[in-house]
């Protein structure tokens, strides 16, 4: 990033990987499949609308699975609802993404016990990415997700697998109660 | 009921209606329950209960024109299965009555009254659906919740969710 907030005047030359122009326009322009199953799917609809503006980020919803590039599985699946739901991942093109969005998708949610009809974590069907857990997640948490999502495409190369991407994520995560002391440092400072 | 004597305005209009009912077919019904709640007879003779239903919805001093809501209900302990109709004539008479008709509670079926109140249609699949009693004559008697090829009642009260559905575990 910072390149194009730098002044580029002519003659200029920029020096980069394939890896990283090729991550940096798809994080950039990651599209969502728009589909809800239940009260998430509000909270998805909010964030995308004006005040929280997921446009700005390149992330506006498609209604195709055939030009999306990421799932946002946002809400209850029921069983009935699960074999559609593999259908769509199924239509996908790659490289795709599923962002499991609330407890439901998670692992069942309120529904773990009793919920005959509910697909107790979407993980049983599809591999998913990216979890982001509330009872909906607010706009804010979801937007972290997403940032989540871009953050692992930034670690893809050409010729590893997905799943070695997802490591090298997990190696540069930071725990986040560092963030937040050194902000409240800063704050009160 | 303390002062049970004198019964509300409402309820008396209910019972004012079931005296109606009962008259025309007398021991096919139950007594009255006159509670405050929900006043409710049962029909006895359940094979009577569309005939009962056309009866209720067309006749001058009933005119119970709109099915509010059916209900399943599962009487574990008397084996039997059963529904209960809220019953309202709105805009005319201005009363209510609730009625319940049980069934055996495996394999058991209730004459349905969808053509009488289209309302039934849907919420006699759901019955179907929840409880397992089939509707005797209902226009399109198929689960309307769950899939086709579920297997089991969800809402009797020993019901156990099935391990697996095509290939998916069900249970957490």
């Amino acid at each position: 990033m910072g390149l194009l907030d730098a002044a580029i005047t002519k003659h200029n030359v920029l020096v980069t990987s394939v890896d990283n122009v090729l991550n940096w326009a798809r994080l950039s322009s990651l599209w969502p499949m728009g589909f809800g199953l239940a009260c998430c799917a509000i909270e998805m609809m909010a964030t995308n609308a004006s005040n929280y503006d997921l446009e700005r980020f390149g992330i506006f919803p498609r209604s195709s699975p055939r030009q999306s590039d990421l799932m946002i599985v946002a809400g209850t699946v029921t069983m009935k609802m699960a074999e559609r739901v593999i259908r769509l991942y199924e239509q996908m093109p790659e490289p795709r993404y599923v962002l499991s969005m609330g407890s439901c998708s998670n692992c069942g949610g309120p529904y773990w016990e009793h919920g005959y009809h509910v697909l107790k974590g979407v993980d049983r069907i599809i591999p998913v990415d990216v979890y982001v857990p509330g009872c909906p997640p607010r706009p804010e948490s979801l937007i972290g997700g997403l940032m989540k999502v871009q953050e692992l495409i930034r670690m893809e190369q050409i010729g590893i697998s997905r799943a070695d991407a997802l490591k090298k994520l997990a190696e540069k995560s930071i725990d986040p109660q560092f963030v937040i002391d050194r902000e409240r440092k800063a704050a009160t400072a | 009921m303390e002062e049970g004597k004198v019964l509300s305005q409402s309820l008396q209009q209910s019972a004012a209606a079931y005296v109606i009912i009962h008259d025309k077919f007398g021991d096919a019904l139950s007594a009255f329950d006159a509670n405050e709640t929900m006043p409710f007879f049962e029909v006895l003779d359940t094979a009577q209960w569309p005939e009962i239903a056309l009866f209720m919805r067309d006749h001058p001093k009933l005119q119970f024109n709109y099915m509010a809501c059916l209900s399943g209900v599962d009487y574990q302990a008397e084996e039997k299965v059963g529904i209960v109709c809220n019953i309202e004539s709105l805009g005319q008479r201005n009363h209510k009555l609730a009625v319940k008709v049980k069934c055996a509670r495996h394999g058991g079926s209730i004459p349905s009254v969808a053509e009488v109140w289209h309302t039934a249609n849907w919420h006699e699949r759901e019955a179907y659906d929840m409880f397992g009693m089939l509707f005797t004559d209902h226009p399109d008697m198929r689960r309307i919740l769950c899939p086709d090829d579920w297997e089991g009642y969800p809402l009797l009260k020993d019901y156990k969710v099935q391990e697996s559905y095509h290939g998916i575990k069900v249970p957490y």
